[in-house]
């Protein structure tokens, strides 16, 4: 088990974000979590990063853990290639080389300010960044979010490579739900800040609530 | 036409000191986004020292670096006391640096008293100026291009700059941000220090003389929104510029309300153009 919640309580003030909510991802394995707007699944993703404090339960990661954020978060006027050199801050290697052999398409936009990209070059730089980090399981935040469908099935590919050649895990938050269970095996449904539905994503995408809600299909 | 020489090397010596401290200025309000009214004691404090450290006997250069590596301390400490506390607003942390530049008023009239001080700067002169102001000048562009090259070309100067543009990402890749906050005030402190110990024989420091050093600082940093050190730089040098103008050709007594009139134009302009953009 690489990431483990467990009955996890996140409160803002008076407001319950997250009430209960357990998870796991294992070593190698790709989970999607979906669910709407507002169902704290970025809550989630912040207290697995350890931003946000619980009110109660647990969160237990064990390897490294790099998070690709909602909204990317670059550093617009530092070059791709520094930010993809912070991506190892915590690292002594920095080298970004075999970055650009995992997503050939940034090789170009090498030294080119990091706000003046597209979304999508955004979102693979963001992607880029992470995986700088060396990390065990990858979060990855509404990647799909504001993106062409081209791009995303980029993305999309880029992920399943990275799972396949080096067992990379990774946690995809996703409101596009049928990216999500298309892309992960497992997947948890989030709504108001609880789990309402979990397990294998063919299952899920096979049940009337699930489909009619988050697949566009009649019940 | 010597005269407006003279005044034009004066007016770039001294603006060079002004850019120093609005480049401090510029650090700290970049990665903390604190505006540091602290800035100007950075400078009395060094130019300070530096009096009693050469009195004390030891030779000018080395006196200088200790008191600059005293006011990158000093800076260090206000950034703790005005940031240390999570969750401390920027707002909030402004009133106590300020608050910060009062206290040491304490501090240099216990130590130093309450009278003006300098001490001897470079010897000689150049087309009937101290050779002094050209000293400062090439301290102060050999700084700033050390400074560009930190934040362009090493990892510590670019995290600087990432925790500047988005403190939540900097803190996703691992970058410690209030650490860097921390080392912004060292930096400023330097900075505002170096600036203090570089104006000193050419301009008597007195415990209150922050005041105009920060409000100078200020006026230099504002033309780059406090944000940009090139403008920074722009800045500085067309205050110095034209306070040794108007202290030549008008009277040294107006110095002060000129960088005060130079500010409340440039935010005018500013507020003026911002509304425009926003209409």
């Amino acid at each position: 088990m690489i990431a483990d919640v467990r009955d996890l309580t996140v409160r803002y003030g008076a407001a319950t974000a997250l009430d209960g909510v357990s998870l796991h991802v294992a070593e190698h394995e790709m989970v999607a979590l979906i669910g709407p707007n507002g169902a704290g699944k970025s809550t989630l993703v912040n207290a697995l990063c350890g931003i946000l404090r619980a009110a109660g339960g647990a969160v237990a990661v064990r390897g490294d853990l790099a998070l690709v954020p909602e909204g990317r978060h670059l550093f617009p006027s530092l070059s791709v290639d520094d930010n993809l050199r912070l991506g190892a801050w915590r690292l002594r290697r920095r080298d970004t080389a075999h970055i650009y052999d995992l997503l050939p398409g940034l090789g170009k936009l090498r030294d080119r300010p990091a706000g003046r990209l597209s979304g999508g070059e955004q979102q693979m730089v963001a992607l880029g960044r992470a995986l700088m980090a060396r990390p065990d399981l990858l979060v990855i935040d509404e990647m799909s979010l504001g993106l062409a469908p081209k791009v995303v099935d980029d993305l999309a590919v880029h992920l399943r490579e990275r799972n396949a050649a080096d067992g990379l895990a990774v946690l995809l938050i996703e409101q596009n739900a049928r990216l999500a269970l298309d892309l992960c095996a497992r997947a948890y449904v989030l709504e108001a800040g609880r789990v309402v539905a979990e397990g294998p994503s063919a299952e899920l995408a096979g049940s009337p609530e699930v489909a009619a809600a988050y697949l566009g299909l009649e019940a | 036409m010597s005269e407006l020489v003279q005044y034009l090397i004066t007016g770039v010596g001294i603006g060079c000191a002004y850019t120093l401290l609005g480049s401090g200025l510029v650090v700290i309000y970049r990665v903390t986004r604190v505006v540091n009214f602290a800035q100007g004691s950075f400078a009395v404090m060094a130019a300070l020292t530096v009096t009693t450290l050469l009195a004390a006997g030891l030779p000018h250069g080395l006196a200088e670096v200790l008191a600059v590596l005293l006011a990158a301390g000093i800076g260090l400490l206000t950034g703790l006391v005005a940031t240390g506390k999570p969750g401390t607003t920027p707002q909030s942390a402004l009133i106590v640096t300020l608050g910060l530049g009062v206290f040491a008023y304490a501090i240099e009239i216990f130590f130093w008293g309450d009278q003006p001080r300098s001490f001897a700067g470079l010897p000689g002169s150049f087309a009937g100026v101290q050779r002094h102001y050209l000293l400062i000048a090439a301290v102060t562009a050999l700084v700033l291009a050390a400074t560009a090259l930190l934040f362009a070309r090493t990892d510590l100067g670019r995290a600087l700059t990432a925790t500047a543009e988005d403190p939540y990402a900097a803190r996703i890749v691992g970058i410690d941000v209030p650490r860097m906050g921390l080392l912004a005030f060292a930096l400023g402190g330097a900075l505002g220090g170096l600036a203090g110990v570089l104006i000193t024989p050419v301009q008597q420091v007195s415990f209150d003389a922050d005041v105009a050093l920060v409000v100078n600082g200020f006026s230099a940093a504002i033309l780059g929104n406090l944000t940009r050190p090139g403008l920074t730089l722009a800045g500085g040098l067309l205050l110095g510029v034209v306070q040794a103008l108007v202290g030549g050709y008008g009277s040294t007594a107006y110095q002060t309300e000129v960088a005060l009139i130079f500010m409340l134009a440039v935010l005018i302009v500013r507020a003026g153009s911002t509304r425009a953009e926003t209409a």
